[in-house]
């Protein structure tokens, strides 16, 4: 339980950190939300929380990687909590949630299986909300330098002096 | 008289754009003692202040102008408004380039003559040949630093060229190495040996890979004979009632218009924005645009037959890290109609970050078929194609008169469809590609469509025949005695090679003809 705590809390404060410096908007409060697994928090201002939510998921269901936490999920999605985008979204969502209901789901959340949820985007990926959500993660998640480390990728080096006494010709299996 | 110069000052050669063809052409010129104003679109960004950041570089240095995009080729679909991955800046896409500095091959000056008529195909030889080029190569590679010519030693492989390599002798390749770069293998010319940083592509931090922005430039504007005007936008070139060109209007970074007079008028904007120049020039005397008579102003758009290959295997690669395109197979180079396609292709290393790869890897694709290629970024290694693709007179530059620019001038669209020939080539590559990794271990691979356009080249084409082509052999405009073309839209068909090298070659002899004719009194 305490580790849970513990996890849960270093979540919020590295959300924290990166929402303050990108986004006014974005606030974590005491009354924050939670996902179903509580690995990460956030107040929404403008979409209902269970849109958030069904947009982590939806963005988790577009580019899947298991080792990336939901937390990096939500920095790449928290874009669309404004005033301007959250109608789209919420249309969007609700789209989405009605088409999970088609199938007999209680809505897009509700489904247990990635397959079927990717089933149900595949039927809808022309739309411009599909598409609008899947081309702001391109940049959205993938430009998360906290991710980076996820995939080995190494970023910045000149700072470093490059690779030439740091393994830019180490590979040792050929 | 000495930079800065006058606005009324019609003794100078006006040079617009100071990349590869521009610049170096107006350090020659000065040089020589001639004076020049250059203008260019850019912003002025030296090693200090490339950012080694895929996305944060490409908002400093790309060229983001509105451009539109037509054509069956894929990039028209992915990134409708980027057709081309350039840079807006003093020394212009020399700060991008990977630094790949290829001699033509002697058939490639001729290919109307050793490909014969291909069907659907604007083939034509140029006007010279590499005997006629050697010399200026010769140049070319000493001004640039070539690795492997004139006794300098070749970059040292990093692993993704180890990969490369091991697998392509595998295959029985003899023509395998760390290729013939512009980036100093050993401190030269005032910069740096390379540090294998990677990030060549975001402008090199350390200097050892040769730019404009740093070399030439710096070195014409001490010379006192040579002004470059930044943030400086030429909107079109004038002309006099009897066809000479007489200045250029441009608007400065606040968006005021200024008219420089010019005895000479150099076009260096690449060959999306140099045609599109020439097209935005059009008057009553030149109705079809400047120098236009042929009809072939903006067509024969070419941007290199090209591709990726990348490949997994089931332990790391870090193909990011070290020189990014030091490495190289020529075997396939060779001209041999037996693979299916006339002309030929190299393969060349190639890496992107993480960020990059997830836009270009596989454009608009999503799912796990999708993100497990990303799960095993740190075990890719990856190749570049790039091959000779066929001139055609309907992949062309035209005006988009529907999009209007910050200056209310037609953007220009960019239409490209792949020629039956330039899918054969790539096809074959891929194959190639893929056996290469598969020969030592890879455990899947991806053949990767073309990135938006690094070698924009033949929208204004040299020709032997005014019918045929916007300038003669020298660049100068078949309609027009005092208008030049400087950069790789005088290509009259575009080789297998990296254009960059020839591209300088050509500006080299240009600024020695330039200056000839000024001096005879007939320029």
């Amino acid at each position: 339980m305490t580790e849970t705590l513990t996890h849960r809390n270093m979540t919020r404060r590295q959300l924290l950190a990166r929402s303050a410096a990108a986004s006014a908007a974005f606030v974590i409060g005491p009354g924050f939300f939670a996902a179903s697994n509580a690995a990460w928090a956030m107040e929404v201002a403008h979409l209902k929380p269970q849109t958030l939510a069904t947009l982590v998921q939806m963005a988790r269901d577009i580019y899947p990687h298991d080792r990336i936490p939901d937390e990096h999920y939500v920095v790449a999605v928290k874009g669309y909590d404004t005033a301007e985008k959250a109608a789209m979204v919420e249309a969007g969502v609700a789209a989405l949630d009605a088409a999970a209901q088609g199938k007999g789901h209680a809505g897009y959340l509700a489904i247990g299986w990635e397959r079927e949820r990717v089933d149900l985007l595949r039927g809808m990926e022309d739309s411009a909300f599909f598409q609008a959500v899947r081309g702001g993660l391109v940049t959205g998640l993938y430009n998360q330098k906290a991710v980076w480390p996820l995939f080995g990728y190494e970023g910045e080096s000149y700072s470093l002096g490059g690779y030439i006494d740091r393994g830019f010709d180490d590979i040792n299996w050929l | 008289m000495a930079a800065p110069f006058d606005l009324n000052d019609d003794s100078v050669v006006v040079v617009i754009g100071t990349g590869a063809g521009g610049g170096v052409l107006a350090n020659e010129l000065a040089q020589k003692g001639v004076s020049v104003v250059a203008l260019e679109a850019g912003g002025r960004y030296l090693p200090e202040d490339y950012i080694n950041d895929e996305w944060e570089s490409f908002g400093q240095l790309a060229w983001l102008d509105p451009r539109s995009t037509s054509g069956d080729w894929r990039v028209a679909k992915d990134f409708s408004g980027l057709p081309a991955w350039i840079v807006k800046a003093v020394g212009g896409t020399t700060t991008h380039w990977a630094g790949a500095s290829l001699r033509f091959q002697p058939h490639e000056f001729k290919t109307r003559t050793t490909y014969g008529n291909v069907q659907g195909a604007n083939l034509l030889d140029w006007p010279i040949d590499l005997a006629e080029m050697e010399p200026w190569y010769e140049k070319a590679e000493e001004k640039l630093g070539v690795t492997r010519t004139g006794g300098r030693e070749g970059l040292p492989g990093n692993n993704n060229f180890k990969v490369l390599e091991a697998g392509a002798r595998q295959l029985g390749y003899k023509e395998v190495h760390t290729g013939r770069m512009a980036i100093n293998s050993a401190e030269r010319d005032d910069r740096y040996a390379c540090q294998q940083t990677g990030f060549c592509f975001q402008g090199c931090k350390w200097g050892a890979k040769w730019s404009a922005a740093y070399t030439d430039i710096p070195r014409g504007e001490a010379t006192g004979n040579l002004e470059v005007r930044e943030r400086a936008h030429v909107l079109r070139i004038e002309h006099d009632a009897a066809g000479k060109v007489t200045g250029v209007l441009y608007a400065d970074k606040d968006g005021s218009q200024h008219l420089q007079k010019a005895r000479v008028v150099c076009v260096a904007g690449n060959s999306i924005e140099s045609p599109r120049l020439l097209l935005n020039s059009a008057s009553n005397l030149f109705p079809d645009g400047l120098a236009n008579s042929s009809g072939q102003v903006g067509r024969n758009y070419m941007r290199h037959m090209t591709g990726s290959v990348y490949a997994v295997f089931d332990k790391p690669v870090r193909m990011w890290r070290g020189t990014t395109m030091a490495g190289i197979v020529q075997d396939e180079a060779r001209h041999d109609p037996s693979r299916g396609f006339v002309g030929g292709y190299e393969l060349e290393t190639l890496s992107l970050g993480l960020p990059f790869m997830a836009a270009f890897l596989d454009p608009g694709a999503w799912g796990r078929e999708f993100t497990t290629a990303l799960d095993s970024y740190e075990n890719m290694a990856g190749l570049w194609i790039v091959g000779e693709d066929m001139p055609q007179e309907t992949n062309r530059i035209t005006l988009n008169h529907d999009i209007k620019d910050q200056y209310g001038l037609p953007a220009p669209n960019v239409h490209f469809t792949d020629h039956p020939n330039d899918i054969a080539m790539r096809n074959h590559a891929y194959k190639q590609g893929i056996a290469i990794y598969e020969a030592v271990g890879a455990t899947r691979t991806f053949p990767t469509p073309p990135y938006p356009s690094t070698h924009n080249l033949g929208t204004n084409r040299m020709s032997e025949n005014p019918r045929d082509g916007v300038v003669n052999r020298w660049g100068r405009a078949h309609d027009v005695p005092n208008l030049y073309v400087s950069d790789g839209s005088q290509f009259t068909t575009g080789a297998a090679e990296n254009p960059t090298l020839t591209i300088v070659a050509l500006a080299i002899r240009q600024a020695d003809h330039i200056a000839s004719e000024m001096s005879r009194g007939v320029l």
